[in-house]
């Protein structure tokens, strides 16, 4: 199976007629997923490559007979993302996944109060977005589905990774070695998003097709502290590999600057790569220095646990 | 952004929170007149974006307006950790009873807000943390319910505070918590919060940072407070000649992002990568292969050509760089012939053979068969998504490695 969606999972994309919406509108429809509207407020009547565009996200569910769509996958521009999603969630929308990137904590931390309120999800915001490989993607992970379909095979390994790139970076790493990949979720770079390590965990382990997890870790911030912490309490059947790319920030004359993502600000000495690495390692999850080598690496784990590939 | 001392008091005074009848100068003179108006002792302080300004000589005690001239006078002459002051602040000498800390911050993990107090203010909330955790309240709150005062109160229950501090401190810790999400910030903190002879409580300091993304929605305050845009967001550190370049490159062209940092970096390896993942993934493979970079970069969003090779220009002129290596994790919207073009067009320009110059190409992706048509023109070796990060670093640390030797 998969986690967050599947083949049978409808969703609308909010701010569709932007350049970037168009896009992956494009490609995700091309990958085979169910996009049943989109939103653009004043762009009624309009057709994003013959998906209908409505002015609210309350005219798609009239226009689908009453049927509220599984997700939505958020565009529009930061000033403008909140209002967005309450609107989803207010629909009854369950899955979110926020694109926009430079939305203030403050909204950010609205839209996951309200979604905890109502049970929905948020992934994101600043992410890529949610990848099945061969089933569905939901946002521009992987890019076209022709390049998508080189990087993201089905296979056995969860990836989730605060990069977008990486993401694919990764499991292309582990399709090109056979292992491939069960859902890779491009969590987001900010420093509150809506859905960490530890809070996909149980979505993985709930995951027959899943066998071991990789995820992708930056400086800043205490999510895999959160996730050592949820590995301690948890007798997981999944094992995590792990990788932390900007060690370099540790250096003395990079203090107080971010790199890369707004999220890899350290904002305390807990968030420094060194300490997240020795957190990671003591909860029993190798940090790798290379990608390349994590497939052998997840290959030994499996055999150790006795499970083969699914 | 960070405001000066000065600043974020009056962002505590707009929100309700009583503050001292302090004055803020330039001007020495000026500053007799306020500490004449003030009618008693004062305290002189240096108004810097910069910790440690007692221990460096930036607070001084004056008992007299003739004292605090001279005070200001020289802490308006005195740099503290490279930092010019702003100017200074004469704030009346206080009778304090008791000093407390208020503070607000962003809890990622709880993703809210988190309320702290504690009955021993004037140090740093960490070491009272650490050393003292029973003298310190905490509190999340919610950014969607309305707040309300209770919740403060909790917290600085928690902190082991009743009686008549317990009612006063309330509405300060409430007021707190309101204008830190009002405003945007990432820390609202009072510290000390003093309670005085007379049982009032008044904030005697004050550290406020806004979150540079609530900034275009926060133009009021900033233009109440005199902070103009030519101010930015007044990182810590001077960008360089090189990361001013690379900025003004950006915002010349709305396609694709490219950012540039060298604060740090001195070696000889120009690097082009991206994005905001491979970037850090980049840097590292290239440093633990014992190469020394150059800068740090990212380039990615679909670039222009004139994009592409206004970043490569800048990281070939920068001083010691013999080589520069391309760069990039697999990319799903960037046209690598697009920064092939970029690059080998910067490499013209500056009378650089392309093939000698880039060290490596590795942008793996769509449009990888055109970009590499167009390197193998120009005998620049490039490599496929076959080749990992770890190796492409690898090999131009070699290459460059070979013709320093």
């Amino acid at each position: 199976m998969s986690i967050l969606i599947n083949e049978n999972t409808t969703f609308i994309i909010q701010g569709i007629t932007g350049r970037e919406a168009v896009n992956l509108t494009r490609e995700c429809l091309d990958y085979g997923s169910k996009i049943v509207g989109g939103v653009t407020p004043g762009r009624k009547g309009r057709e994003v490559h013959g998906v209908p565009v409505f002015d609210t996200v309350e005219q798609v569910v009239e226009h689908n007979g009453g049927v509220v769509p599984d997700g939505s996958v958020v565009t529009v521009p930061p000033a403008g993302t909140r209002d967005a999603v309450f609107e989803a969630l207010h629909a009854g929308i369950k899955t979110i996944v926020i694109v926009t990137e430079r939305i203030p904590r403050r909204d950010v931390a609205m839209m996951v109060e309200l979604a905890d309120a109502k049970g929905a999800r948020i992934i994101g915001p600043n992410c890529l977005g949610v990848i099945v490989p061969g089933v569905a993607k939901m946002g521009g992970i992987g890019g076209p589905a022709r390049n998508a379909a080189v990087a993201y095979q089905p296979g056995s390994v969860g990836v989730m990774s605060r990069s977008g790139g990486m993401t694919t970076e990764i499991s292309s790493t582990l399709t090109a070695a056979g292992l491939g990949v069960s859902t890779a979720v491009s969590i987001g770079g900010d420093a509150i998003i809506g859905s960490t390590y530890a809070e996909l965990m149980p979505y993985f382990e709930a995951d027959e097709q899943t066998q071991a997890i990789v995820i992708y870790t930056e400086p800043g911030g205490r999510m895999e502290a959160q996730l050592a912490q949820w590995v301690a309490e948890n007798n997981s059947r999944l094992p995590i590999i792990a990788f932390m790319a900007g060690k370099f920030m540790d250096d003395e004359e990079m203090q107080g600057m971010s790199f890369g993502h707004a999220g890899t600000i350290v904002e305390g000495k807990e968030d420094s790569a060194t300490e997240k690495i020795a957190r990671l390692e003591a909860a029993g999850i190798p940090v790798v220095q290379r990608i390349d080598e994590i497939p052998d690496l997840v290959k030994a784990k499996l055999a150790e646990r006795g499970g083969g590939a699914a | 952004m960070r405001f000066f001392e000065f600043e974020a008091r009056e962002i505590v005074k707009r929100a309700g929170i009583p503050v001292t009848d302090y004055g803020f100068t330039t001007d020495p003179a000026e500053a007799r007149a306020i500490g004449a108006r003030i009618g008693g002792p004062t305290v002189i302080k240096s108004q810097v974006l910069t910790g440690g300004r007692m221990k460096a000589g930036g607070v001084k005690f004056a008992d007299t307006p003739e004292e605090a001239e001279t005070h200001a006078r020289e802490i308006l002459a005195l740099e503290i950790n490279g930092h010019e002051p702003r100017g200074v602040l004469v704030d009346p000498k206080a009778e304090v009873k008791q000093e407390y800390y208020a503070g607000v911050v962003w809890d990622g993990t709880a993703k809210k807000p988190l309320m702290l107090f504690s009955d021993m203010g004037g140090i740093d909330i960490e070491q009272v943390a650490e050393e003292h955790p029973d003298h310190v309240g905490r509190g999340h709150f919610s950014t969607i319910e309305p707040f309300s005062d209770f919740q403060a109160k909790q917290v600085i229950a928690a902190a082991g505070v009743t009686g008549r501090a317990l009612q006063r401190a309330t509405p300060v810790l409430a007021r707190l918590a309101q204008l830190f999400l009002d405003n945007d910030m990432t820390l609202a903190e009072i510290n000390p919060l003093a309670e005085l002879e007379n049982g009032s409580f008044v904030a005697l300091d004050a550290h406020m940072e806004m979150e540079n993304e609530g900034m275009p929605r926060q133009k009021a305050l900033l233009k109440a407070l005199g902070i103009g845009a030519e101010e930015g967001t007044r990182e810590d550190h001077t960008p360089s000649a090189f990361e001013e370049a690379v900025k003004a490159i950006d915002s010349a062209d709305h396609r694709g992002v490219i950012q540039g940092k060298d604060t740090g970096f001195n070696g000889n390896i120009g690097l082009v990568i991206g994005a905001g993942g491979g970037s850090l993934t980049l840097t590292d493979a290239v440093r633990q292969q014992g190469g020394e970079p150059a800068n740090y970069s990212e380039i990615g969003g679909n670039p222009s050509v004139a994009k592409a090779c206004g970043l490569a220009k800048q990281v070939l002129q920068k001083d010691g760089v013999e080589k520069i290596a391309v760069m990039m994790s697999i990319v799903s919207n960037t046209r690598v012939d697009i920064v092939a073009r970029g690059v080998i067009k910067a490499c013209l320009e500056l009378g650089r053979d392309p093939g000698e110059t880039v060290a490596i190409f590795r942008i793996p992706g769509a449009w990888e068969e055109e970009g590499f048509k167009i390197l193998d023109k120009y005998g620049i070796e490039y490599c496929d998504r076959s080749v990992s990060l770890w190796e492409a670093a690898g090999r131009a640390v070699a290459k460059i490695q070979g013709t320093s030797a």
